[in-house]
């Protein structure tokens, strides 16, 4: 019984995990970008969802189209106020400007974090789950929502493939991630590539906080915890790879869940970061990373 | 240079007529100052940037404040700080120089998480989150903290700042910014990094240790929680990197500036983040730029 509740629980953990992650590995791999406000963007959702759920006594559903909204708008938001900028400008050496950019996320997402913190607290919110009820699988009694989460992730997940492999804008993506100088002697316009790709980020950053609000509850405090989680992930299963990202959540979130079952929930999150450890000190390009 | 030598005249002269509250911010200021300035030789010239550098300045802290815990008189717990700090820089600078870029900064971030995770985990040896209480302290008296730190603060930019203007700083410039070049020209660029990472280690584990002896205590949350390496990366490049300098001007200004906007509550970790991010964006060498000093550049 024991088992089949890990297996469970596990399985949604690390499909939520897994869906924060190939956002962020995605925005690396296509533009470079390592968006250290991931975490914020995904609590903004949250919070967004909570606020139409509850204070505007909006329906679930209508919260969590919200709240991915709020997620894309965030996106944007970062763009076009943080990363372009400091990518167009003179001033900054060229060396340098990856390091500019972390940074000015980090500020930024510090920024978002700290008015969610303002304007609402920053005790946990949580969204109704979206559809309510339980169902028995194994002899387990499992929440209908927790089910529905690997669902809706997977679906989304599989979207992406299909958007980065079956279609012109996501073979533009890859070719992007892959070499964009070539891509603009193509004749391709690299800025729209960009603004897809935070697009997509936005959805899937968006979507995973709405989630997250449904399953665990959400707080500002926790926007660090939440990237760096996704960076431990991502890190583990390789920077850029998207198969790799999906991989290293799932080992994550087994881990966690196993470590959180079997011996306790306070040592949760010791065994993934002893993995990273281990893996960038003998493997650091990932398990399935190629940058 | 001038600045430094006018402001150090500034902070020389406090004593005289300010409040012991001043003081006593300016007692934390100095020691933060000596932590941004450990941070800016490291990634003003080595060109590595640290996520963590409260995994250094934690481990300074915490060996100091354990060591204390089991009677060893505090001179020696400080130098045993340092140590520690020291083993610290070396286990970080293993994967780091073999690492680039975005993987070396995970590393770093990583390596904080972990130490946190750790002292939280052995609540029962390191107090965990609510902290370590010190046995000895350095002084009561706010006048004498405040001159334990200036001088420290003093002493170690001084030491750094010829590091960083020596030969030794130019072939770590030159490492930081070529590695192929300066490794064709014949220097040793492991060596001169792991140097770097020892030089930086030692200092901030040293001010780490020094500062959780002023306060009284040592808690995850004062010298090893990411929020404070965050703060301390803040005010090295806010004061302007590369300039070493800077970072001690940066720090001072940080730690006021947290001071002055207390009132306004939770939203001045807001406000000081925001100022960061102008200065990223619009004042790229940051205040000693503003002030019209370039930044070592060769």
């Amino acid at each position: 019984m024991l088992a089949v509740q890990i297996l469970v629980d596990g399985f949604a953990i690390s499909a939520l995990y897994g869906l924060g992650a190939v956002g962020f590995t995605l925005m690396f791999g296509v533009s470079g970008v390592l968006n250290l406000s991931h975490g914020a963007t995904m609590v903004v959702a949250a919070v967004t969802a909570w606020v139409v759920a509850g204070q505007h006594a909006g329906s679930p559903w209508l919260a969590a189209l919200a709240g991915t909204g709020a997620g894309v708008a965030t996106a944007f938001a970062t763009y076009f106020l943080v990363v372009r900028p400091i990518q167009r400008s003179r001033s900054v050496p060229a060396a340098e400007k990856e390091i500019f950019v972390l940074t000015g996320t980090l500020l930024w997402g510090i920024m978002i974090q700290e008015a969610v913190a303002y304007f609402y607290t920053d005790n946990p919110k949580t969204v109704q789950p979206l559809i309510a009820g339980v169902m028995q699988i194994g002899g387990v009694r499992t929440p209908i929502n927790e089910l529905l989460i690997a669902v809706i992730c997977w679906t989304v997940i599989g979207l992406l493939w299909l958007l980065v492999n079956r279609t012109k804008a996501g073979k533009v993506l890859l070719a992007a991630s892959i070499n964009p100088r070539a891509l603009t002697i193509l004749g391709f316009e690299l800025s729209r590539v960009y603004l897809l790709v935070w697009t997509i980020y936005g959805v899937l950053a968006g979507i995973a906080g709405v989630l997250l609000a449904t399953f665990l509850g959400a707080s500002s405090a926790q926007a660090s915890q939440l990237t760096a989680s996704a960076f431990s992930i991502v890190v583990l299963g390789g920077l850029g790879s998207v198969t790799g990202s999906l991989f290293a959540a799932y080992v994550v979130g087994y881990l966690e869940t196993l470590t959180a079952y079997l011996i306790s929930p306070a040592y949760r999150t010791v065994p993934a970061l002893v993995l990273v450890v281990l893996v960038v000190y003998f493997r650091p390009h990932g398990l399935l990373g190629r940058r | 240079m001038w600045i430094a030598l006018v402001l150090l005249a500034v902070l020389l002269t406090l004593p005289l007529w300010a409040s012991a509250y001043i003081l006593g911010v300016l007692t934390v200021a100095c020691y933060f100052g000596v932590f941004a300035m450990s941070w800016d030789l490291l990634f003003g010239f080595a060109n590595e940037v640290n996520f963590g550098p409260t995994f250094l300045i934690g481990t300074g802290a915490y060996t100091a404040g354990l060591l204390n815990a089991h009677g060893v008189p505090m001179w020696v717990c400080l130098i045993a700080g340092a140590a520690g700090a020291l083993v610290g820089g070396v286990v970080l600078a293993v994967p780091a120089l073999r690492l680039t870029g975005p993987y070396f900064g995970l590393t770093t971030l990583v390596a904080v998480l972990l130490l946190q995770q750790f002292i939280i985990i052995f609540a029962g040896t390191t107090g965990g989150e609510i902290g370590l209480t010190m046995n000895d302290i350095l002084s009561m008296d706010a006048t004498t903290n405040y001159w334990y730190a200036l001088t420290f603060m003093a002493v170690s930019g001084a030491i750094l700042l010829t590091l960083s203007r020596s030969p030794v700083g130019l072939i770590l410039q030159a490492s930081g910014q070529d590695r192929i070049g300066a490794a064709a020209l014949g220097f040793n660029v492991v060596k001169h990094k792991l140097a770097a990472f020892c030089v930086s280690a030692v200092f901030s584990g040293l001010a780490g240790a020094m500062l959780v002896f002023y306060l009284g205590t040592a808690s995850v949350g004062t010298v090893v929680d990411v929020a404070v390496g965050v703060q301390v990366i803040i005010a090295a490049v806010l004061g302007g990197r590369r300039t070493i300098v800077g970072a001690a001007i940066g720090a001072i200004f940080l730690i006021l500036a947290g001071e002055l906007l207390r009132p306004l509550g939770q939203l001045s970790t807001f406000v000081v983040s925001a100022v960061a991010l102008v200065v990223i964006l619009f004042f790229v060498d940051g205040l000693m730029g503003l002030l019209g000093r370039r930044r070592e550049e060769s």
